[in-house]
């Protein structure tokens, strides 16, 4: 599997990171080295195995679905960049 | 007493019970200490205010005999925990400036045992790196050298800042946090002792996530006593991390018997690398021999899936992480990207994720992201997490056998100098914890202890692998070892 300079500009894109058009080319090199290392994988025999969910097979707790906390509407903005009127403030996403 | 910042926790901890100091003064002996190593570049985030009125608190708990297990002990903690109105930045600049509002399970464990923390402590940036040099803050370096030579050596990633601290008695001890070895490496590369406990034991709550399946909180200390100590006071069930396990946290101290007669140990022969240096191969031979000499049996045995380990380790942290750092988006807490004029959303969070991600975070999220994306999820990442099933069934086919613990090197070679690696690809930095990985892929306790050294002087390290849930046994064999290799040296004070 090689990665060509167009399928780094879509990763980048699906991960939200800006790359400039100019940096693609040395990404999609990274990219294939790192995936060169990972293709070690295929030579496993994997038929029949499950793939992990867990490391420890332990249940997972419950509780009752109930409300448990809340009312701290300052400390949950107090690191915003931009707050405005008890809401975080976002660039307009509709015209 | 003189010279209190080179105490370990067990002997201080008897000091101050025998009043033969405070931990007023135990506290200011460390902030001098720290404040003469700022070329070490270890403590990132100084909270001297903090630390002495907790030493106050724990010298009046003292005086009134009402002293928990670290009770006036100075300890530096990862800048991976968030520390309420503490900056916590996990050595990026997403997270310039912010103050968490919240204290993480772990250090107010700590606190609750009358820990005093010094500050915060340098890493690489989210915990991604082997030598403290993805960091917002720049290296942190290791007080050790190779002899006379000035070169700067790393103190090993990503709990650099905490190894460095902790071999430089700039504290007591620190914590630190262990992905794929991020603890054991970096103390072997200082001649410090550091366990990463059954993935469970620590609550992650309050931990800046790395890779959720695989990160793991624990002590990096001067003695494997003082590791059981710290221990101790670390885990416990947490209610808000649901797989924080519901078990009962042993007297790990009190199990510090060092009595291995009859223990099995067992010799993965796939840890036998191409290429090891001579003398880690030495260390190796000898730290079996000395095991022997106390009493163990030693059994060869294989772990045959070993040698994927790392690559399945390369599909499933990146993918955990990209999805874990998605929550860095400029909006909630952290940077934010000045944006143009007619930037939307779209803009601003490519642009902020850009500014405020450093190139090995990055690679890490882009490569998560593409083994996650359609078409090729299957191909890579439920193939990694068949093999990380496989894995963990080596292990459990050895300790089925009888197996008590396995006796490995920590890391492939000693402390290498900062930049070294510069221009190596990043696959050459990621066979650092070629050692270590398994051992988090598996969930396993992992122990590095220092056992020797290298013929230039710098420390190296061998790891015990231990049972699930079974630290007590883990430390009492690496208790064992450390007794048996009676390793004492220090880092000439340059800094």
């Amino acid at each position: 599997m090689s990665i060509d300079e167009s399928t780094a500009a879509r990763v980048a894109k699906l991960a939200r990171i800006k790359v400039e058009p100019e940096a693609l080319g040395a990404l999609a090199q990274e990219f294939n080295g790192i995936l060169g290392f990972i293709e070690q994988l295929n030579e496993v025999d994997v038929e029949g195995v499950e793939p992990m969910t867990s490391v420890t097979p332990q249940r997972l707790k419950r509780r009752e679905d109930v409300v448990t906390d809340g009312d701290q509407q300052d400390k949950v903005l107090k690191n915003a960049p931009d707050a405005r009127e008890g809401f975080f403030a976002v660039p307009k996403v509709v015209e | 007493m003189s010279d209190l910042n080179k105490l370990g926790l067990a002997e201080a901890r008897d000091a101050l019970r025998a009043r033969e100091t405070s931990s007023k003064e135990l506290t200011n002996a460390c902030l001098a200490a720290i404040d003469g190593a700022g070329a070490l570049n270890a403590f990132v985030h100084h909270t001297p205010e903090k630390a002495l009125e907790q030493a106050a608190q724990a010298d009046a708990r003292l005086k009134d005999a009402d002293a928990p297990a670290m009770c006036g002990l100075p300890i530096g903690i990862k800048d991976l925990f968030c520390t309420k109105d503490v900056p916590s930045q996990a050595g990026s600049r997403i997270l310039e400036g912010f103050l968490p509002q919240y204290e993480s399970t772990v250090s107010q464990n700590l606190f609750d045992a009358g820990a005093v923390m010094l500050g915060k402590l340098n890493m690489d940036e989210f915990a991604m790196g082997s030598s403290n040099e993805t960091s917002v803050y720049g290296n942190a370096v290791n007080p050790w050298r190779r002899g006379n030579d000035a070169a700067q050596l790393t103190p090993g990633g990503s709990s650099g800042g905490s190894a460095a601290a902790v071999a430089a008695d700039l504290c007591l001890a620190a914590t630190g946090t262990d992905t794929g070895g991020s603890i054991r490496q970096p103390a072997a590369f200082t001649g410090i002792t550091g366990i990463k406990p059954t993935y469970g034991r620590c609550s992650r709550w309050g931990i800046v996530a790395f890779a959720s399946s695989l990160d793991q909180a624990g002590p990096m200390t001067k003695s494997v006593r003082d590791a059981a100590i710290m221990l101790e006071a670390m885990c416990g069930h947490d209610p808000k991390d649901s797989t924080s396990a519901d078990l009962a946290v042993p007297d790990f101290e009190a199990a510090l018997t060092g009595d291995v007669r009859g223990k099995k140990i067992g010799i993965p022969k796939e840890y036998r690398m191409d290429g090891m240096p001579e003398e880690i191969e030495t260390l190796w031979q000898d730290g079996i021999a000395m095991m022997r000499d106390a009493g163990a049996e030693i059994v060869d045995i294989s772990l045959p899936h070993t040698k994927y380990a790392l690559p399945a380790y390369y599909v499933i942290a990146p993918a955990e992480a990209s999805s874990n750092l998605a929550r860095y988006d400029g909006v909630r807490y952290g940077h934010r990207a000045k944006l143009d004029q007619g930037d939307g959303i779209t803009e601003m969070y490519e642009k902020t994720r850009a500014e405020g991600f450093g190139p090995e975070v990055q690679r890490r999220v882009m490569i998560g992201t593409y083994v996650l994306s359609a078409g090729f999820y299957d191909a890579y990442y439920n193939r990694a997490r068949k093999v990380r099933t496989l894995i963990k069934k080596d292990f459990e086919d050895v300790f089925a056998q009888g197996i008590d613990s396995i006796l490995t090197p920590a890391t492939p070679s000693a402390a290498f100098g900062l930049g070294e690696m510069a221009d190596a690809d990043p696959v050459q930095m990621y066979l650092n914890d070629v050692f270590t990985v398994t051992v988090n892929l598996a969930g396993l306790p992992g122990i590095a202890v220092p056992t020797g050294q290298d013929r230039q002087g710098l420390p190296l390290g061998l790891q015990l692998i231990g049972r699930p849930w079974e630290e007590a046994d883990l430390l009492s064999s690496a208790y064992a070892l450390e007794q048996a290799a009676g390793f004492v040296a220090k880092a000439d004070k340059w800094w």
